[in-house]
C-alpha cells in the first residue's frame, strides 16, 4: 500500500493524517456520480426539459410509495449479485465480462428445475432451483477460468464469446425442448413450490433481496476473513509473487471464476424464481451482467461498495421508468449517466492527478493546522 | 420445400450474402488488428460502429449526401476512438473497462439522440444511401458477375483495406514499428520509436475503420439507423481478428467464414438446412474462436504487450 511508503517517510505523522490515498479512493466514486448527474442534467436541458422536474420524477419513481420502493429493490437485487460477481473476479485480477452469459444460464436452468420437477415441498424445491441456477453460472464461468489457468487464454475474450453462446443456446432451448406449448417462446411457469417468498405484503418484493444481502456478507467474509480469500487477493495483486509464496495460482483462478459465475448465476436464478416465474426468450442481452461491471467499478470492488452502487443503479433504473412516463424524458438518459460514471471511474487517473495537485498545494496548510479537509 | 442444388441462383445468393455479412466484420476486424498490434485492446469496436452508424445516418439525412454521411461516420469513429486512446494511453486506464464504458454509452446515446432528433423510437426514417458500384467487364461475366460484379462500395473498400493493411503492417517501416510497439514497447523506444504516437495513430485508425464499418450498416446495406443495429458485430469482428491470428489476411478469411455461417443461417430454409438449428450456426464463430485460442485449431497468440499500458522510461 502507498500508506506504508508515506509512513516510512513521515514516521511522526498520526495514522489518520496519512489516509489521503484512501480519501481519494472514496472521493472518486462520489465525484464520478455527481459529475455524471451533472452531465445528465445538461442533456436534459439540451432537450428542453427541466432537470429538477426530471430528477424529481426519478426520485418519486423510486421512493414515492411502498410499491415503488419494493420495485426499486427488485431492480437492486440482481445488480448486487452481478456487481459482486464482477468485483470478485477483479479481486483475483480477472475480468469476468461474461456475467451476462452466466446470468442467462442461471436464469434458464433455475426456470427449468423450477417448472420441470413436481410434488416437491418448498423447502426443497426452492433452494434446489436456486442452487441449480447458481451451479449453472459457476460452470459457465469455470470453463474460461480453466482455459486461463491451464492455457493462459485471456478470460476477457472467452467470456465475451460465451455471452453470445449463452444467448443463442438459451434461444435454442426456449424454442425447443424447454418451450411451453403455444405461440409464445417461453418456458412453462415455475411451480409454486419453487418460487421465492414474497417478503413485503402487497408488493412483488421477494426473498432474493435477503439472499443478495447474505451474499454481500458471505463474499466479504470469504475475501477478508478466510485463507482462500487471502490467496485470491494475493493472486490479484501479483500472481508471480503469489506463486513464489506457495499459492496454487491456477487453482485459485478456476475457483475465483467459478464463484464469480455462481454469483451471476444467482442473479439469473432470482429473476426466474422471484420476478418472471419462467424464462422468456431473450431478443438481446438484458444487461444485468454488463451493469454489474459498472456496479463493481463504482463500488471499488468491495462488497459493501457494491451494495451501495447497486442501490444507486437500481434506483436510477426504477426511477427512469417514471421519469419517462411523467417527465417525458427518454430513459436512455440513465444509461448515459451510468456509462459516464464508468468512464470517469475508469479515468480515475485524471481525477487522481487533479486531486493530488490540489492536495499537494493545500498539504502544507493542512499540516500547519490552518485548513481542514483532504483537498477535494 | 424442395431444394434444387443444381440451381445456380442459390450459390449466387450464398456468395452475395456471405460478402454482405462479412464486410462490416472485415472493416471493424482490421481496426482491431491495428489497435491490438500496437498494444491497445479495443473492445469498443461495437460501440464505435454503433455511434458511427448513427452519425452517418444523421448527416446523410440532413445533407442528403450519403458520402458526407460516410465521412461523418469515419470522423465520429475517430473521435470516440480518441477518447479510448487518451484514457488507455495517456491515463493508463484499464483498456477493457474503457471499452466497456464506450459500449454502454453508445447504446444509450444513440437511442437518446434518435428520440431527440426524430422523436421516434426504434429506427430512423429512410435516408439516402451510397449507390452500388458496378465493376466493368466482371459485371458482364455470367454467374461471377452476379456474385461480385455489383455491390455496395463498402464491399470493395473492405477488400481493398485488407490489402493495404497487410502492406502497411508487413512491408513498411511504419508497420514494423507498430508491431515492435505491440510486442516489446521498451525495446522499440530504446531504438527511437515514439511508443505513444504509434499507439495513438493505431487507435485512431481503428476508430476510422470501425466508423467505416458502422457506415456500411446504415448507409450501405440498409438506408436507415436501427437501435442497436450492430447487434454484436463488433465482438464478432474481435473474434475474427483473433481467429485470423491478428493478421489482415487471416482476419479476412475468418470474416468470410463467419459471414458464410451467417449466410447459411439466413438461407437455411432455401438450402434445406433446417436440420441444423440456426442458433448453432449463429454460435459457430464464437465456438471456433474459443477453440482457436485454446489451440484446438491452430494456436492464436496475441501480441505480447497487448492490453498493457506503457510507462515511458525516464
Amino acid at each position: 500500500m502507498a500508506n506504508t511508503d508515506e509512513e516510512l517517510r513521515n514516521p511522526s505523522k498520526p495514522p489518520f493524517r496519512i489516509s489521503r490515498e484512501q480519501a481519494i479512493e472514496l472521493v472518486i466514486p462520489v465525484v464520478a456520480v455527481l459529475l455524471a448527474l451533472l452531465i445528465g442534467a445538461l442533456l436534459i436541458l439540451f432537450i428542453g426539459k427541466s432537470p429538477l422536474v426530471a430528477y424529481g420524477a426519478l426520485l418519486k419513481g423510486a421512493f414515492g410509495s411502498k410499491r415503488d420502493i419494493a420495485e426499486m429493490l427488485i431492480n437492486v437485487t440482481p445488480l448486487i449479485f452481478t456487481g459482486l460477481s464482477v468485483a470478485f473476479s477483479f479481486k483475483c485480477g480477472l475480468f469476468n465480462i461474461g456475467a451476462e452469459g452466466q446470468f442467462i444460464m442461471g436464469q434458464i436452468v433455475a426456470a427449468w428445475i423450477g417448472f420441470s420437477l413436481t410434488g416437491l415441498p418448498t423447502v426443497i424445491h426452492m433452494p434446489l432451483a436456486f442452487l441449480s441456477g447458481v451451479l449453472a453460472g459457476a460452470l459457465w464461468a469455470a470453463l474460461p477460468g480453466y482455459l486461463k489457468a491451464k492455457l493462459g487464454v485471456h478470460e476477457v475474450i472467452n467470456t465475451i464469446m460465451m455471452n453470445y453462446i449463452a444467448l443463442y443456446f438459451s434461444h435454442y432451448l426456449v424454442m425447443g425442448v424447454l418451450k411451453e406449448p403455444g405461440p409464445i417462446p417461453q418456458t412453462p411457469p415455475v411451480q409454486a413450490a419453487a418460487r421465492l417468498w414474497r417478503i413485503l405484503p402487497g408488493t412483488r418484493l421477494h426473498f432474493g433481496l435477503i439472499l443478495a444481502l447474505g451474499a454481500v456478507w458471505l463474499i466479504y467474509y470469504l475475501l477478508f476473513k478466510t485463507t482462500l480469500g487471502y490467496e485470491i487477493r494475493a493472486v490479484g495483486i501479483n500472481p508471480h509473487a503469489a506463486r513464489y509464496g506457495g499459492i496454487n495460482v491456477s487453482k485459485d483462478i478456476v475457483i475465483a471464476m467459478s464463484i464469480s459465475g455462481a454469483l451471476a448465476g444467482a442473479a439469473g436464478a432470482v429473476q426466474a424464481l422471484g420476478v418472471q416465474f419462467r424464462f422468456l426468450d431473450l431478443f438481446g442481452f438484458v444487461g444485468y451482467g454488463f451493469d454489474g461491471i459498472a456496479v463493481a467499478l463504482l463500488g471499488r470492488n468491495h462488497p459493501f461498495g457494491v451494495l451501495i452502487a447497486a442501490t444507486l443503479f437500481g434506483t436510477l433504473a426504477r426511477g427512469a421508468i417514471t421519469m419517462q412516463s411523467i417527465a417525458k424524458i427518454p430513459k436512455q438518459i440513465i444509461g448515459i449517466i451510468q456509462a459516464t460514471i464508468v468512464i470517469i471511474v475508469a479515468a480515475d487517473e485524471v481525477l487522481r492527478r487533479f486531486l493530488k495537485s490540489r492536495g499537494a498545494a493545500t498539504q502544507a496548510l493542512v499540516e500547519a493546522g490552518e485548513v481542514e479537509g483532504d483537498g477535494n | 420445400m424442395e431444394t434444387n442444388l443444381a440451381d445456380v441462383t442459390i450459390y449466387i445468393a450464398l456468395v452475395v450474402s456471405t460478402l454482405r455479412m462479412a464486410t462490416p466484420l472485415i472493416l471493424a476486424g482490421l481496426g482491431g488488428v491495428f489497435s491490438e498490434r500496437s498494444g491497445v485492446v479495443n473492445i469498443a469496436l461495437e460501440g464505435i460502429m454503433l455511434i458511427a452508424a448513427f452519425m452517418g445516418m444523421l448527416v446523410s439525412h440532413f445533407t442528403r449526401a450519403p458520402w458526407l454521411g460516410v465521412l461523418a461516420a469515419v470522423a465520429s469513429g475517430i473521435a470516440v476512438a480518441a477518447l479510448h486512446g487518451v484514457l488507455c494511453i495517456k491515463y493508463k486506464s484499464n483498456q477493457v473497462v474503457s471499452g466497456t464504458a464506450i459500449n454502454l454509452f453508445s447504446v444509450s446515446f444513440t437511442g437518446f439522440m434518435l428520440r431527440k432528433v426524430f422523436e421516434h423510437a426504434g429506427q430512423s426514417p429512410p435516408v439516402p444511401k451510397v449507390a452500388d458500384w458496378t465493376i466493368p467487364f466482371i459485371e458482364k461475366i455470367p454467374v461471377i458477375g452476379a456474385m461480385i460484379g455489383k455491390h455496395t462500395p463498402f464491399v470493395y473498400l473492405s477488400l481493398l483495406a485488407v490489402v493495404i493493411s497487410h502492406f502497411v503492417l508487413f512491408k513498411t517501416r511504419l508497420g514494423l514499428r507498430i508491431r515492435a510497439v505491440g510486442e516489446h514497447p521498451k525495446a522499440a523506444e530504446t531504438v527511437g520509436v515514439d511508443v505513444f504516437a504509434i499507439r495513438y495513430l493505431c487507435v485512431l485508425l481503428s476508430g476510422a475503420l470501425a466508423g467505416l464499418a458502422g457506415a456500411s450498416l446504415s448507409l450501405g446495406f440498409l438506408s436507415q439507423f436501427r437501435e442497436n443495429m450492430t447487434g454484436g458485430r463488433g465482438f464478432i469482428a474481435l473474434a475474427a481478428m483473433i481467429f485470423g491470428k491478428w493478421t489482415p489476411y487471416g482476419t479476412l478469411k475468418a470474416c468470410l467464414l463467419f459471414g458464410f455461417a451467417d449466410a447459411l443461417q439466413i438461407l437455411s430454409q432455401t438450402l434445406g438446412l433446417t436440420f441444423i438449428p440456426t442458433d448453432f450456426l449463429l454460435m459457430a464463430p464464437y465456438i471456433l474462436t474459443m477453440a482457436a485460442l485454446a489451440g484446438i485449431i491452430g494456436r492464436s497468440v496475441p501480441p505480447a504487450a497487448s492490453g498493457i499500458p506503457y510507462e515511458r522510461q525516464q
